[in-house]
């Protein structure tokens, strides 16, 4: 079994970053030049880590499906992004954002990583303002925050509900600005199939050109991946249509462990499902939960005439509602986070008090935050979110609460990687959401966005120089190697095993398949019984993928079936990976419940005497199963304790 | 509430094999249609159909499907992003359209912006725009602190107006002389609003207006169809914004 090496530096955890600062090595300006990065993805990591490298005077060369960079789904976040400024004069530090994050992470990530990433936080928000994101300010001008779910402190920062969007195009706007001086060549509409290794080490990829349909390569002293997410493996989520595993899944396939992949998270407000014809599912921000309600009805009688149509929620009166997390949790209240919420809203819809025609829906309501504060400072703080809301339901949220129901949402696992974001392939890095290393079991709010820019702005590109200082003599990488060439043709076979299959059924019809077996029993609430039969069931679904799939249109041209079989085939491996993980990780953490794990009052229950490490899985071969590495965690700073928002 | 169903619709779908080819329209028909469902779903129904019938889908732009991302398009019954206002189309749903009613479908037309295959066109021009000056030239690192900057929430709010923009292209696409103004200006306007963008507001303006030109894009003659076009409401306000910095930069050359 390999051995995982975190590379966690020596010494006091508030020194760890700036010593290994101080003593990795450095790339000299006439070097960088010669050296060639490749950075698939163009979000907030991969956006902010093209520009930075590029100012820094390397060639990159940067990647996106989509037709331009701005459109990566980090573009798509709302609520905010987290700092810990101080701003608000609450006793906000970087250890309080620290110790939030690795606890609201219950227990599961590295504690090294997780302190620079609160250590590098403020920079972010200074970078942002120099860039000119137009973030709230108060009236005094000075920068304006928020509360998120999981903490007691006001650290985030926010552009109305737009937040990625603005940073996304702050990180853009750099990428543009060495676009035009030549130091990035942006290859969009060009999907990643493929790692290229040459002596164990990475050196390009393989992509498909979306507008030609032709597989091209590309070589590179070192290889980024920032492709964001796989929580499409669900079907139906939050994420993009185009949000996908892939390039990850192909790195797992060339040997780098995937790490915790079952722990993925499940966010408390989204618009509940429509009906058979829904393709994702609308995030309404966590934001909302600062001044929303979130409610049932007490009587189960209310209930069922909610669900039959026979009354609106504003028939019922304040004493019949049941303010569930109020009640459950008087010290967070609406705030607990992701995880506590989700599942709280599962278990009254469960017992039958659910509020919509499916019964899969609990309100969040606005009357009471404006009854205090008045309708236009809540339309200030949420207008565009409202206005969503409106034209997706057709239900004024001014009027009447909104409904909401848990969806999938983000990935907290990912490509396992050490302290310098190196996966365990050399010269191969994983960023942002694409890699695992800070969340642990469950994400806080407004985390995600400062991880993806603190990888992208201000750790890969001291860290990367470490590895490349020993590169400098390997010339420009010839990709008519001959595993440039075979690795080209392999992915020309895969995509072939797909498109010759010439069934009878469509590729969607297979992604809502799998996702169906993924919601059911690698969802919100697991057991062995299950998880065993989810894997039973993606093998066998698999099998008649290979058997039935039928993918109209030429093979080399713009093909959205081609792309999204390719897709689909690395989630009905992914998807049983995750039942693996699930499995093996009897216990109750974050985003993962075990029903075998849970407490007398039936709340998550840890079990850190025998879950207390990374699950690293490492590849071991089509249909055979994959092995598990463990990376112990120690805990030197903080002490364990069961996480309570009551 | 359940959503009504539209029974049958027929649509008029523009088909077009690649750049180089002739387009013409299809005609098919749907069935089922829920109010609830987006118009992209529809189209999803629309494929699955032409799946099974064993032909080509309509291939078509969209990723975010929540009207953030800019990369749906289409003129859906001649208007950019169909009948709704202040949506994009994949925010749009049935619930505007009506039982046995026929749509027409087609792509973005404008010559700056040519179709690469059926729906789907190549909005390159876009980017060569913000890349002739839509940034802040400033490196990562070495910034000042956030606060160091104070910004009054008029401004910001008015930045942040600007800044909205989504890049999807409809303003182009409907201006009767394709022009990109409204595009470029709000780029322009956002920073123009902000000390940090400031510094650089005449030269990124003299740039992005001579890219503009240089693509093809028409001129603007102040007719306000993108503005009502516009998903994200960006008010040509921002184009007057735009002009004051041209004529500053032209003044100084
Ligand atoms: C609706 C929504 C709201 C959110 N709100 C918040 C919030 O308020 N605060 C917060 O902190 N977080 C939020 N998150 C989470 C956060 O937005 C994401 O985790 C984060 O933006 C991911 O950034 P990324 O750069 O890692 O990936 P992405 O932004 O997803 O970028 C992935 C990039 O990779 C490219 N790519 C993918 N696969 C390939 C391939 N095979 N080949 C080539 N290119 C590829 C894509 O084109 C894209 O450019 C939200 C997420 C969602 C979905
Ligand atoms: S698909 Fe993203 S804006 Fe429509």
């Amino acid at each position: 079994m390999t051995v995982l090496d975190s590379k966690i530096p020596e010494g006091p955890l508030a020194e760890k970053w700036s010593k290994h600062k101080a003593t990795i090595k450095v790339v000299s300006p006439a070097n960088k030049r010669k050296l060639d990065i490749i950075v698939v993805g163009t979000g907030l990591a991969g956006g902010s880590a093209a520009a930075s490298l590029a100012e820094m005077g390397y060639n990159v060369k940067a990647f996106c499906y989509q037709d331009s960079g701005r459109r990566a789904h980090s573009i798509a976040a709302q609520g905010g992004i987290n700092a810990a400024k101080n701003y608000q004069n609450d006793n906000d530090s970087i250890y309080r954002l620290f110790y939030d994050t690795i606890k609201g992470g219950d227990y599961r990530a590295r504690e090294a990583n997780v302190y620079r990433l609160a250590e590098v936080s403020g920079d972010i928000i200074d970078q942002c303002v120099a860039q000119g994101v137009p973030f709230a300010r108060e009236y005094g001008g000075t920068l304006a925050n928020r509360s998120f779910g999981g903490v007691l402190v006001s650290r985030t920062f926010y552009a109305r509900g737009q937040t990625g969007q603005q940073l996304l195009l702050g990180a853009y706007s750099a990428m543009n600005r060495q676009i035009a001086k030549g130091t990035i060549k942006l290859y969009d509409r060009h999907e990643m199939l493929d790692i290229v290794k040459i002596d164990g080490k990475a050196r390009g990829i393989i992509a498909r050109d979306l507008v030609s349909g032709e597989v091209k390569r590309f070589g590179a002293h070192a290889v980024v991946i920032a492709t964001g997410g796989y929580g499409n493996v669900f079907f139906l989520s939050t994420n993009a249509m185009g949000c996908n595993g892939g390039a990850a899944w192909q790195a797992y396939k060339n040997g780098a462990h995937f790490a915790n992949p079952c722990f993925v998270q499940i966010h408390p407000t989204c618009i509940p499902v429509h009906g058979d014809q829904q393709s994702k599912l609308t995030l309404m921000s966590e934001s909302l939960r600062n001044d929303g309600r979130v409610w049932v009805p007490k009587k189960k009688e209310d209930a069922v005439k909610l669900q039959k149509g026979e009354i609106g929620p504003n028939d019922i009166k304040d004493e019949d509602r049941d303010f569930y997390l109020e009640r459950r949790y008087p010290s967070y209240g609406n705030l607990v986070p992701r995880d506590v919420a989700s599942r709280a809203a599962k278990e009254r819809c469960d017992a039958g008090f659910g509020v919509n025609n499916t019964g899969k829906a609990v309100f969040l309501d606005f009357k009471y935050a404006i009854d205090r504060l008045g309708e236009d400072t809540i339309r200030n703080r949420y207008g565009n979110l409202f206005q969503m809301y409106e034209k997706i339901t057709d239900v004024n949220p001014y009027n009447e609460p909104m409904q909401i129901y848990p969806a999938i949402h983000y990935s907290m696992g990912g490509t396992w990687v050490d302290y310098n974001l190196m996966t365990s392939v050399p010269g191969l890095y994983a960023i942002g959401e694409a890699n695992f290393s800070d969340h642990g079991a469950n994400r806080l709010g407004a985390s995600a966005l400062m991880q993806g820019l603190a990888d992208g702005y201000f750790v890969l590109p001291y860290t990367i120089g470490d590895y490349l200082a020993n590169e400098i003599q390997v010339p420009r990488i010839d990709t008519n190697a001959k595993e440039f060439v075979a690795a080209e043709k392999s992915v020309s076979d895969r995509l072939h095993r797909l498109y010759d299959v010439k069934g009878d059924l469509s590729v969607d019809h297979f992604h809502k398949e799998l996702g169906k077996i993924m919601w059911e029993y690698v969802g919100m609430a697991r057991n062995e019984e299950g998880l065993k039969i989810a894997i039973k069931e993606i093998k066998a679904l698999r099998k008649e993928f290979y058997k039935h799939v039928r993918i109209p249109g030429d093979f080399d041209a713009m093909n959205a079936e081609l792309e999204k079989a390719g897709r689909v085939a690395d989630f009905l491996e992914l998807g049983e990976l995750m039942a693996h993980d699930a499995l093996d990780r009897n216990e109750s953490c974050g985003g993962h419940y075990r029903e075998e794990s849970v407490t007398e009052e039936g709340e998550a229950k840890r079990d850190d005497d025998k879950f207390l490490y990374v699950s690293a899985w490492e590849y071991k071969g089509e249909d055979q199963d994959p092995e598990l590495c463990k990376e112990e965690l120690k805990y030197e700073n903080i002490k364990l304790t069961q996480r309570s928002y009551k | 509430m359940a959503d009504k169903i539209l029974k049958e619709l027929t649509l008029r779908v523009w088909r077009q094999k690649d750049a180089k080819s002739k387009g013409h329209f299809e005609t098919y028909k749907v069935h089922n249609i829920s109010q609830g469902s987006s118009f992209l779903e529809m189209l999803d129904i629309l494929n699955e159909q032409l799946i099974s019938e064993n032909k080509e889908p309509v291939y078509f732009d969209h990723d975010c499907r929540e009207g953030i991302c800019g990369m749906c398009s289409l003129f859906i019954n001649g208007r950019a992003h169909g009948p709704d206002k202040e949506v994009t189309t994949c925010q749009l749903h049935m619930r505007k359209f009506h039982e046995g009613e026929t749509i027409t479908i087609e792509p973005w037309r404008t010559g700056a912006f040519p179709v690469i295959k059926d729906l789907t066109v190549d909005r390159d021009a876009y980017e060569k725009i913000q890349q002739a000056g839509g940034y802040v030239s400033v490196n990562t690192g070495g910034v000042p602190d956030g606060n160091a900057i104070p910004i009054g929430t008029d401004d910001a709010e008015e930045a942040m107006d600007a800044a909205a923009c989504i890049g999807c292209g409809a303003c182009a696409a409907t201006c009767k002389n394709g022009s990109a103004m409204l595009f470029v200006a709000a780029k322009v306007s956002q920073f123009a609003k902000l000390p940090q963008g400031k510094v650089e507001a005449s030269r990124r303006a003299k740039a992005m207006v001579a890219k503009m030109d240089e693509l093809g894009f028409g001129n603007c003659t102040n007719t306000g169809a993108c503005e009502a076009e516009c998903p994200k409401s960006i008010s040509i306000q921002h184009i007057a914004r735009m002009n004051r910095e041209y004529l500053c930069a032209k003044l100084k050359d």
